[in-house]
């Protein structure tokens, strides 16, 4: 990873115009709205799946072809790889964590940035939240391994 | 007055309001995430940005580890918004705001908070990279956060709270 004295100039112009059209798509498909997330969760309105699947779609057929067809990143010189994460509980246990917050309030991190785009102030109440949530997450994980334990947990 | 065929009545039903705000926003998505892919080889996801902002306040180890990329997911995270202000400016008319009760939105932000961490990632993360990745992991962590939530939302409105 790039660190941010040696990297190319055209490095943070670039993911600024990712996440330009990141949060267009996000306010266009209406996910920036918790109702409609909610709707989905209700199964009132199955809409969701066209976005999820279709961003997937999206990233299966770059995330599939650049490897094959580049060896290196223009902006970094980092090898393209999939996104592969190694399984552990931690996966289904914090998946089940978010799955509970997500079905409370139907709003998820991007799409909660993305409410804020579209003018909807009163998300700022799931923004406080997600960083109150990440900062006792981060806390305790710290007290974790700081502490006796200082085998590798392979969180990330 | 001839009545629909039966898959158009489906398609009106499980898609009141139609696919293609879905669809095309969806393509939208991935293409934001596969142009920083394509020029950096980052998959980038939505949530480790609460961790790599809050090093800029806090020395835990925890967060440290994120310094040297907490630079670049604060100006994907204000892409997003600006992105999506966009949209507001050519769609909406005006700003929208949410009638989901604050206290729901507050107590699910701190389990999203805590479950994006623990789980390794989130909708955008394991749902649109790491789906797009056929990845085993991600696939199970969609499963689990998608199966849990509905229920959650089905149990809060069958308790009756609107919305």
């Amino acid at each position: 990873m790039a660190t941010s004295t040696d990297r190319h100039p055209l490095f943070i112009p670039l993911v600024l115009v990712g996440g330009l059209i990141f949060g267009f798509g996000l306010g266009y498909s209406h996910m920036a709205r918790p109702e409609v997330v909610l709707n989905f969760l209700q199964f009132e309105d199955f809409g969701l799946l066209f976005v999820m699947f279709g961003g997937a779609a999206v990233t299966g057929i770059v995330f599939f072809v650049m490897p094959r067809v580049l060896d290196r990143a223009p902006l970094t010189g980092d090898p393209f790889e999939r996104r592969l994460k190694s399984f552990d509980r931690n996966v289904l246990i914090g998946g089940a964590i978010f799955g509970v917050g997500w079905g409370l309030s139907g709003i998820c991190p991007g799409a909660a940035y993305a409410s804020l785009g579209i003018g909807n102030v009163t998300i700022l109440w799931a923004l406080a939240g997600m960083f109150i949530g990440a900062c006792l997450q981060g806390w305790w994980r710290s007290r974790a391994t700081d502490g006796v334990d200082p085998s590798p947990t392979g969180a990330d | 007055m001839v009545a629909d065929p039966v898959p158009l009545q489906l398609a009106a039903e499980l898609f009141p309001n139609g696919i293609s705000r879905y669809a095309i926003g969806g393509l939208f998505v991935g293409l934001g995430a596969a142009v920083i892919y394509v020029g950096t080889g980052i998959s980038a996801g939505a949530s480790t940005f609460l961790e790599s902002t809050l090093s800029y306040v806090s020395s835990q180890s925890r967060f440290q580890q994120y310094v040297a990329s907490r630079d670049w997911r604060l100006v994907f995270t204000l892409g997003i918004i600006l992105g999506a202000a966009v949209y507001a400016v050519v769609y909406q008319n005006g700003a929208w705001t949410t009638d989901v009760a604050w206290w729901r939105l507050l107590l699910g932000g701190i389990f999203v908070g805590i479950g994006t961490r623990v789980g390794k990632g989130c909708t955008s993360g394991h749902g649109v990279c790491g789906v797009g990745s056929a990845s085993k992991t991600s696939l199970a962590g969609v499963l689990a956060f998608l199966l849990v939530a509905i229920l959650t939302a089905q149990v809060v409105a069958a308790l009756g709270v609107t919305p």
